[in-house]
Protein backbone atom coordinates (compact mmCIF):
# COMPACT_ATOMS: atom_id res chain seq x y z
CA UNK A 1 0.00 0.00 0.00
CA UNK A 2 1.88 2.68 -1.28
CA UNK A 3 -0.25 5.79 0.17
CA UNK A 4 -1.29 5.05 3.63
CA UNK A 5 0.76 7.47 5.29
CA UNK A 6 -1.01 10.50 2.91
CA UNK A 7 -1.94 13.44 4.60
CA UNK A 8 -4.57 11.96 7.42
CA UNK A 9 -4.94 15.64 9.11
CA UNK A 10 -7.07 16.32 5.80
CA UNK A 11 -10.74 15.69 8.23
CA UNK A 12 -13.14 16.69 4.79
CA UNK A 13 -13.12 17.36 1.43
CA UNK A 14 -13.72 20.60 0.08
CA UNK A 15 -15.71 20.80 -3.10
CA UNK A 16 -14.59 21.93 -6.16
CA UNK A 17 -16.79 24.28 -7.69
CA UNK A 18 -18.06 24.36 -11.42
CA UNK A 19 -15.46 25.83 -13.59
CA UNK A 20 -17.91 26.49 -16.53
CA UNK A 21 -20.71 28.50 -14.69
CA UNK A 22 -17.94 30.03 -12.38
CA UNK A 23 -14.70 32.48 -12.90
CA UNK A 24 -14.26 32.10 -8.99
CA UNK A 25 -12.15 29.59 -7.92
CA UNK A 26 -11.53 29.41 -4.64
CA UNK A 27 -12.54 26.55 -2.45
CA UNK A 28 -16.22 26.40 -0.77
CA UNK A 29 -16.58 24.35 2.31
CA UNK A 30 -17.93 20.88 1.84
CA UNK A 31 -21.33 19.83 2.77
CA UNK A 32 -19.98 18.57 6.18
CA UNK A 33 -20.12 22.07 7.35
CA UNK A 34 -23.91 22.20 6.20
CA UNK A 35 -27.04 21.04 8.52
CA UNK A 36 -27.31 17.60 8.70
CA UNK A 37 -31.07 17.83 7.43
CA UNK A 38 -29.78 17.23 3.89
CA UNK A 39 -32.84 15.55 1.20
CA UNK A 40 -32.56 12.72 -1.08
CA UNK A 41 -31.62 14.85 -4.16
CA UNK A 42 -28.66 15.82 -2.29
CA UNK A 43 -27.65 12.55 -0.90
CA UNK A 44 -27.63 11.35 -4.87
CA UNK A 45 -25.75 13.88 -6.00
CA UNK A 46 -23.28 13.09 -3.02
CA UNK A 47 -22.95 9.41 -4.53
CA UNK A 48 -21.68 11.11 -7.92
CA UNK A 49 -19.08 12.55 -6.22
CA UNK A 50 -15.27 11.33 -5.29
CA UNK A 51 -12.44 11.85 -3.21
CA UNK A 52 -9.35 12.89 -5.02
CA UNK A 53 -6.14 13.85 -3.25
CA UNK A 54 -3.87 16.35 -5.15
CA UNK A 55 -0.03 16.20 -4.41
CA UNK A 56 2.56 18.16 -6.20
CA UNK A 57 5.97 17.26 -7.47
CA UNK A 58 8.88 18.60 -8.05
CA UNK A 59 8.94 22.45 -7.81
CA UNK A 60 4.78 22.51 -9.11
CA UNK A 61 3.25 24.98 -5.78
CA UNK A 62 1.43 22.83 -3.16
CA UNK A 63 -2.52 23.80 -3.05
CA UNK A 64 -3.26 24.08 0.68
CA UNK A 65 -6.10 21.94 0.41
CA UNK A 66 -5.31 18.84 -1.20
CA UNK A 67 -8.89 17.01 -0.94
CA UNK A 68 -11.19 17.56 -2.99
CA UNK A 69 -14.44 16.00 -3.73
CA UNK A 70 -15.13 16.03 -7.64
CA UNK A 71 -18.20 14.81 -9.74
CA UNK A 72 -16.94 11.53 -11.43
CA UNK A 73 -18.16 12.90 -14.94
CA UNK A 74 -15.37 15.46 -14.45
CA UNK A 75 -12.31 15.56 -17.40
CA UNK A 76 -8.85 15.08 -16.81
CA UNK A 77 -8.52 18.51 -18.82
CA UNK A 78 -11.57 20.42 -16.56
CA UNK A 79 -9.07 19.09 -13.03
CA UNK A 80 -6.28 20.32 -14.82
CA UNK A 81 -7.75 24.10 -15.88
CA UNK A 82 -8.84 23.79 -12.33
CA UNK A 83 -5.35 23.42 -10.38
CA UNK A 84 -4.20 26.07 -12.81
CA UNK A 85 -6.38 28.63 -12.25
CA UNK A 86 -6.37 27.87 -8.66
CA UNK A 87 -2.01 28.24 -8.52
CA UNK A 88 -2.72 31.07 -10.84
CA UNK A 89 -0.93 29.85 -13.37
CA UNK A 90 -1.18 31.12 -16.89
CA UNK A 91 -3.36 29.20 -18.93
CA UNK A 92 -0.24 28.59 -21.79
CA UNK A 93 1.79 26.92 -18.97
CA UNK A 94 1.83 22.81 -19.18
CA UNK A 95 0.83 21.07 -16.00
CA UNK A 96 0.43 17.31 -16.37
CA UNK A 97 -1.25 15.00 -13.91
CA UNK A 98 -0.37 11.43 -13.26
CA UNK A 99 -1.52 8.55 -11.77
CA UNK A 100 0.18 6.13 -9.81
CA UNK A 101 3.36 8.11 -10.15
CA UNK A 102 3.51 6.35 -13.77
CA UNK A 103 1.09 7.31 -16.37
CA UNK A 104 -0.68 10.22 -17.41
CA UNK A 105 -4.55 10.16 -18.14
CA UNK A 106 -5.93 11.68 -21.40
CA UNK A 107 -6.91 14.67 -21.38
CA UNK A 108 -10.94 13.31 -21.48
CA UNK A 109 -10.63 10.79 -19.52
CA UNK A 110 -12.81 10.60 -16.47
CA UNK A 111 -11.89 10.92 -12.88
CA UNK A 112 -14.92 8.52 -11.78
CA UNK A 113 -13.36 6.35 -14.38
CA UNK A 114 -9.56 6.13 -13.05
CA UNK A 115 -11.27 6.40 -9.20
CA UNK A 116 -12.54 2.96 -10.03
CA UNK A 117 -9.67 1.56 -11.66
CA UNK A 118 -6.80 2.88 -9.58
CA UNK A 119 -8.49 4.33 -6.43
CA UNK A 120 -7.51 3.49 -2.75
CA UNK A 121 -8.58 3.57 0.71
CA UNK A 122 -12.00 5.36 -0.83
CA UNK A 123 -9.74 8.06 -2.83
CA UNK A 124 -8.13 8.93 -6.02
CA UNK A 125 -4.36 10.06 -5.28
CA UNK A 126 -3.38 12.54 -8.53
CA UNK A 127 0.04 14.18 -9.12
CA UNK A 128 0.44 17.22 -10.51
CA UNK A 129 3.52 18.89 -12.25
CA UNK A 130 4.38 21.51 -13.94
CA UNK A 131 6.94 19.24 -16.21
CA UNK A 132 6.69 15.65 -17.20
CA UNK A 133 7.84 14.35 -14.29
CA UNK A 134 7.34 10.46 -15.51
CA UNK A 135 8.53 9.28 -18.93
CA UNK B 1 -4.98 -25.95 -36.89
CA UNK B 2 -3.66 -22.31 -37.38
CA UNK B 3 -1.27 -21.26 -34.53
CA UNK B 4 -3.11 -18.40 -32.21
CA UNK B 5 0.40 -16.24 -32.99
CA UNK B 6 -1.21 -16.17 -36.38
CA UNK B 7 -3.91 -14.01 -35.12
CA UNK B 8 -1.12 -11.24 -33.95
CA UNK B 9 0.10 -10.78 -37.29
CA UNK B 10 -3.54 -10.53 -38.87
CA UNK B 11 -4.56 -8.09 -36.40
CA UNK B 12 -1.27 -5.99 -36.86
CA UNK B 13 -1.70 -5.99 -40.39
CA UNK B 14 -5.57 -5.04 -40.21
CA UNK B 15 -6.10 -2.58 -43.30
CA UNK B 16 -9.18 -0.42 -44.06
CA UNK B 17 -9.37 1.51 -47.60
CA UNK B 18 -10.35 4.70 -46.75
CA UNK B 19 -10.67 7.72 -49.39
CA UNK B 20 -9.87 11.53 -47.44
CA UNK B 21 -12.14 13.89 -49.39
CA UNK B 22 -11.22 17.48 -48.36
CA UNK B 23 -14.52 19.50 -46.62
CA UNK B 24 -16.28 21.64 -49.51
CA UNK B 25 -16.02 24.72 -47.76
CA UNK B 26 -12.13 25.34 -46.94
CA UNK B 27 -10.53 27.53 -49.40
CA UNK B 28 -8.35 25.95 -52.35
CA UNK B 29 -6.75 27.80 -55.56
CA UNK B 30 -7.96 24.76 -57.73
CA UNK B 31 -9.94 21.77 -56.65
CA UNK B 32 -8.67 18.76 -54.56
CA UNK B 33 -9.05 15.20 -55.67
CA UNK B 34 -9.30 12.94 -53.35
CA UNK B 35 -6.60 10.67 -52.06
CA UNK B 36 -6.96 6.81 -51.25
CA UNK B 37 -5.10 4.91 -48.31
CA UNK B 38 -4.74 1.98 -46.38
CA UNK B 39 -5.14 2.88 -42.89
CA UNK B 40 -3.54 0.33 -40.78
CA UNK B 41 -6.34 -0.37 -37.83
CA UNK B 42 -3.91 -0.47 -35.07
CA UNK B 43 -2.42 2.81 -35.48
CA UNK B 44 -3.86 6.61 -34.99
CA UNK B 45 -5.18 8.89 -37.60
CA UNK B 46 -2.65 11.38 -37.37
CA UNK B 47 0.35 9.27 -37.70
CA UNK B 48 -0.71 7.69 -40.76
CA UNK B 49 -1.97 10.85 -42.35
CA UNK B 50 1.40 13.13 -43.36
CA UNK B 51 0.78 11.98 -47.39
CA UNK B 52 -2.76 13.52 -46.77
CA UNK B 53 -2.05 16.83 -45.78
CA UNK B 54 0.58 17.02 -48.06
CA UNK B 55 -1.55 15.82 -50.72
CA UNK B 56 -4.56 18.42 -50.31
CA UNK B 57 -1.74 21.67 -48.85
CA UNK B 58 -0.39 21.40 -52.40
CA UNK B 59 -4.34 23.40 -53.86
CA UNK B 60 -4.11 25.72 -50.49
CA UNK B 61 -2.80 28.88 -49.38
CA UNK B 62 -0.49 28.53 -46.40
CA UNK B 63 -2.96 31.16 -44.20
CA UNK B 64 -6.03 28.76 -44.81
CA UNK B 65 -4.14 26.20 -43.60
CA UNK B 66 -4.66 25.30 -39.59
CA UNK B 67 -4.41 21.82 -37.46
CA UNK B 68 -5.55 19.23 -39.73
CA UNK B 69 -8.52 17.40 -38.37
CA UNK B 70 -10.78 14.45 -39.19
CA UNK B 71 -14.64 14.36 -39.38
CA UNK B 72 -17.01 11.17 -40.79
CA UNK B 73 -20.58 12.30 -41.27
CA UNK B 74 -20.34 15.07 -38.44
CA UNK B 75 -18.71 12.69 -35.82
CA UNK B 76 -15.10 14.54 -35.23
CA UNK B 77 -12.84 11.53 -35.25
CA UNK B 78 -10.38 11.53 -32.42
CA UNK B 79 -6.93 10.77 -33.11
CA UNK B 80 -5.78 9.57 -29.89
CA UNK B 81 -8.36 6.70 -30.53
CA UNK B 82 -6.64 4.03 -32.41
CA UNK B 83 -8.18 4.05 -36.26
CA UNK B 84 -10.04 0.12 -35.89
CA UNK B 85 -11.93 1.30 -33.06
CA UNK B 86 -13.21 4.56 -34.86
CA UNK B 87 -14.00 2.56 -38.07
CA UNK B 88 -16.07 -0.19 -35.65
CA UNK B 89 -17.32 2.23 -33.14
CA UNK B 90 -18.94 5.31 -36.14
CA UNK B 91 -18.73 3.64 -39.54
CA UNK B 92 -18.99 -0.43 -39.19
CA UNK B 93 -22.13 -0.28 -41.84
CA UNK B 94 -20.70 1.82 -44.05
CA UNK B 95 -19.83 0.33 -47.83
CA UNK B 96 -15.87 0.91 -48.42
CA UNK B 97 -14.12 2.37 -48.44
CA UNK B 98 -14.18 4.71 -45.91
CA UNK B 99 -15.10 8.20 -46.78
CA UNK B 100 -13.08 10.50 -44.42
CA UNK B 101 -13.65 14.07 -44.59
CA UNK B 102 -10.56 16.32 -44.05
CA UNK B 103 -10.63 19.83 -42.49
CA UNK B 104 -8.02 22.59 -41.70
CA UNK B 105 -10.34 25.22 -40.16
CA UNK B 106 -12.81 25.84 -37.26
CA UNK B 107 -10.88 23.04 -34.66
CA UNK B 108 -13.52 21.41 -33.07
CA UNK B 109 -12.00 22.43 -29.66
CA UNK B 110 -14.80 20.31 -27.74
CA UNK B 111 -14.52 17.45 -29.25
CA UNK B 112 -10.97 16.82 -30.43
CA UNK B 113 -7.13 16.85 -28.26
CA UNK B 114 -4.83 18.97 -30.49
CA UNK B 115 -2.21 16.77 -32.20
CA UNK B 116 0.83 19.24 -32.79
CA UNK B 117 3.68 16.72 -33.09
CA UNK B 118 4.03 13.06 -33.40
CA UNK B 119 5.87 13.50 -29.46
CA UNK B 120 2.33 13.96 -28.41
CA UNK B 121 0.77 10.54 -30.08
CA UNK B 122 4.10 8.62 -28.61
CA UNK B 123 3.30 10.25 -25.00
CA UNK B 124 -0.30 8.95 -25.65
CA UNK B 125 0.50 6.10 -26.39
CA UNK B 126 3.13 5.02 -24.12
CA UNK B 127 0.66 6.30 -20.93
CA UNK B 128 -1.95 3.92 -22.33
CA UNK B 129 0.68 1.03 -22.30
CA UNK B 130 1.54 2.15 -18.59
CA UNK B 131 -2.04 2.52 -17.73
CA UNK B 132 -2.50 -1.15 -18.99
CA UNK B 133 0.40 -2.49 -17.27
CA UNK B 134 -0.77 -1.35 -14.14
CA UNK B 135 -3.87 -3.05 -14.24
CA UNK B 136 -1.88 -6.42 -15.40
CA UNK B 137 1.00 -6.41 -13.36
CA UNK B 138 0.75 -3.37 -11.45
CA UNK B 139 2.98 -1.66 -13.13
CA UNK B 140 5.98 -3.79 -12.63
CA UNK B 141 7.34 -5.25 -16.44
CA UNK B 142 6.57 -1.99 -17.90
CA UNK B 143 8.83 -0.10 -14.98
CA UNK B 144 11.73 -2.71 -15.23
CA UNK B 145 11.88 -2.73 -18.57
CA UNK B 146 14.93 -0.15 -20.34
CA UNK B 147 14.16 3.27 -22.09
CA UNK B 148 15.27 1.64 -25.39
CA UNK B 149 12.72 -1.28 -24.86
CA UNK B 150 10.01 1.85 -24.38
CA UNK B 151 11.17 3.49 -27.54
CA UNK B 152 11.33 -0.08 -30.00
CA UNK B 153 7.52 -0.42 -28.84
CA UNK B 154 7.05 3.41 -30.16
CA UNK B 155 9.03 2.32 -33.09
CA UNK B 156 7.81 -0.60 -33.86
CA UNK B 157 4.25 1.17 -34.02
CA UNK B 158 5.52 3.74 -35.83
CA UNK B 159 7.23 1.95 -38.30
CA UNK B 160 4.80 -0.94 -38.94
CA UNK B 161 7.35 -2.64 -37.90
CA UNK B 162 5.53 -6.19 -36.05
CA UNK B 163 8.54 -8.10 -35.29
CA UNK B 164 10.50 -5.25 -33.65
CA UNK B 165 7.04 -4.55 -31.24
CA UNK B 166 6.10 -8.04 -30.79
CA UNK B 167 9.81 -8.55 -29.03
CA UNK B 168 9.00 -6.65 -26.70
CA UNK B 169 5.16 -6.48 -26.15
CA UNK B 170 5.45 -10.21 -25.40
CA UNK B 171 6.93 -9.37 -22.20
CA UNK B 172 3.86 -7.04 -21.18
CA UNK B 173 1.89 -10.11 -22.29
CA UNK B 174 3.03 -12.78 -19.91
CA UNK B 175 1.50 -13.70 -16.43
CA UNK B 176 2.98 -16.14 -13.39
CA UNK B 177 1.32 -19.73 -14.82
CA UNK B 178 -0.29 -20.38 -11.04
CA UNK B 179 -2.33 -16.95 -11.46
CA UNK B 180 -3.59 -18.27 -15.03
CA UNK B 181 -4.25 -14.61 -15.67
CA UNK B 182 -3.36 -10.64 -15.59
CA UNK B 183 -4.59 -9.28 -12.06
CA UNK B 184 -7.16 -7.17 -14.27
CA UNK B 185 -8.18 -7.15 -17.83
CA UNK B 186 -7.28 -3.79 -19.07
CA UNK B 187 -10.06 -3.45 -21.96
CA UNK B 188 -12.53 0.11 -22.53
CA UNK B 189 -16.07 -0.86 -23.79
CA UNK B 190 -17.28 2.32 -26.19
CA UNK B 191 -21.05 2.24 -27.08
CA UNK B 192 -22.10 5.37 -29.30
CA UNK B 193 -25.35 5.49 -27.70
CA UNK B 194 -23.70 6.57 -23.91
CA UNK B 195 -22.50 10.18 -23.01
CA UNK B 196 -19.44 8.67 -21.65
CA UNK B 197 -16.60 8.34 -23.69
CA UNK B 198 -16.26 4.65 -22.53
CA UNK B 199 -16.20 2.38 -19.50
CA UNK B 200 -13.20 0.68 -17.98
CA UNK B 201 -12.95 -1.28 -14.34
CA UNK B 202 -11.68 -3.80 -12.84
CA UNK B 203 -12.25 -7.36 -14.34
CA UNK B 204 -10.29 -10.01 -13.25
CA UNK B 205 -9.38 -13.05 -15.79
CA UNK B 206 -10.70 -15.60 -13.57
CA UNK B 207 -13.76 -15.86 -11.25
CA UNK B 208 -13.39 -17.05 -7.65
CA UNK B 209 -13.56 -20.51 -8.19
CA UNK B 210 -10.46 -20.54 -11.13
CA UNK B 211 -12.96 -20.55 -13.91
CA UNK B 212 -11.90 -18.04 -16.50
CA UNK B 213 -14.03 -15.53 -17.00
CA UNK B 214 -15.19 -14.76 -20.46
CA UNK B 215 -16.53 -11.93 -22.74
CA UNK B 216 -20.56 -12.99 -21.78
CA UNK B 217 -19.40 -12.30 -17.54
CA UNK B 218 -17.15 -9.18 -18.75
CA UNK B 219 -20.56 -7.67 -20.68
CA UNK B 220 -23.35 -8.89 -18.38
CA UNK B 221 -21.40 -7.10 -15.85
CA UNK B 222 -19.83 -3.96 -17.24
CA UNK B 223 -22.48 -3.72 -20.35
CA UNK B 224 -25.49 -5.58 -19.41
CA UNK B 225 -27.96 -4.10 -21.95
CA UNK B 226 -25.28 -5.10 -24.86
CA UNK B 227 -26.25 -8.89 -24.33
CA UNK B 228 -29.68 -8.01 -23.32
CA UNK B 229 -32.22 -10.24 -25.97
CA UNK B 230 -35.63 -7.88 -25.50
CA UNK B 231 -38.09 -9.92 -27.98
CA UNK B 232 -35.52 -13.26 -28.27
CA UNK B 233 -33.84 -10.21 -30.93
CA UNK B 234 -30.25 -9.59 -30.54
CA UNK B 235 -29.85 -5.49 -30.69
CA UNK B 236 -26.22 -5.19 -30.26
CA UNK B 237 -23.41 -5.95 -31.96
CA UNK B 238 -19.83 -6.35 -29.77
CA UNK B 239 -17.11 -5.73 -32.37
CA UNK B 240 -13.51 -5.85 -32.04
CA UNK B 241 -11.08 -5.70 -34.84
CA UNK B 242 -14.21 -5.63 -37.26
CA UNK B 243 -15.10 -9.04 -35.97
CA UNK B 244 -17.18 -10.38 -33.44
CA UNK B 245 -15.67 -13.27 -31.05
CA UNK B 246 -17.91 -15.62 -29.89
CA UNK B 247 -18.73 -14.35 -26.08
CA UNK B 248 -17.94 -17.76 -24.86
CA UNK B 249 -13.85 -16.62 -25.86
CA UNK B 250 -12.48 -16.51 -22.35
CA UNK B 251 -11.05 -12.79 -21.49
CA UNK B 252 -7.52 -13.67 -20.77
CA UNK B 253 -7.22 -14.94 -24.71
CA UNK B 254 -8.93 -11.71 -25.80
CA UNK B 255 -6.60 -9.46 -23.98
CA UNK B 256 -3.37 -11.18 -25.29
CA UNK B 257 -4.64 -11.55 -28.95
CA UNK B 258 -7.05 -9.52 -29.52
CA UNK B 259 -5.16 -6.55 -27.88
CA UNK B 260 -4.57 -3.12 -29.49
CA UNK B 261 -0.80 -2.22 -29.77
CA UNK B 262 -1.79 0.27 -26.33
CA UNK B 263 -2.08 -3.16 -24.77
CA UNK B 264 -6.01 -2.33 -24.30
CA UNK B 265 -9.27 -4.23 -25.52
CA UNK B 266 -11.06 -1.67 -26.97
CA UNK B 267 -14.50 -3.15 -27.86
CA UNK B 268 -17.32 -1.41 -29.51
CA UNK B 269 -21.25 -1.62 -28.85
CA UNK B 270 -23.18 -1.27 -32.21
CA UNK B 271 -26.46 -1.31 -32.29
CA UNK B 272 -28.27 -3.37 -34.95
CA UNK B 273 -29.91 -1.16 -37.44
CA UNK B 274 -33.38 -2.38 -38.56
CA UNK B 275 -33.50 -1.36 -41.48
Amino acid sequence: MKYQNVVTSQKSAVHLPKMSESEDCTAETGPEAAPAATEDLAVAEEKKKIDILLKAVGDTPIMKTKKWSVERSRTIQALVQFIKKFLKLDSTDQLFIYVNQSFAPSPDQEVGTLFECFGSDGKLVLHYCKSQAWG
Amino acid sequence: MADDKDVLRDVWFGRIPTCFTLYQEEVTEREADPYYLLLPRVSYLTLVTDKVKKHFQKVMKPEDIGEMWFEYEGTPLKWHYPIGLLFDLHASHTALPWSITVHFKDFPEKDLLHCPSNSVIEAHFMSSIKEADALKHKGQVINEMQKKDHKQLWMGLQNDKFDQFWAINRKLMEYPAEEGGFRYIPFRIYQTVSERPFIQKLFRPITAEGQPHTLIDLLKEVSPFAVSQGGGEKKYQVVIHGIEPMLETPVQWLSEHLSYPDNFLHISVIPISTD
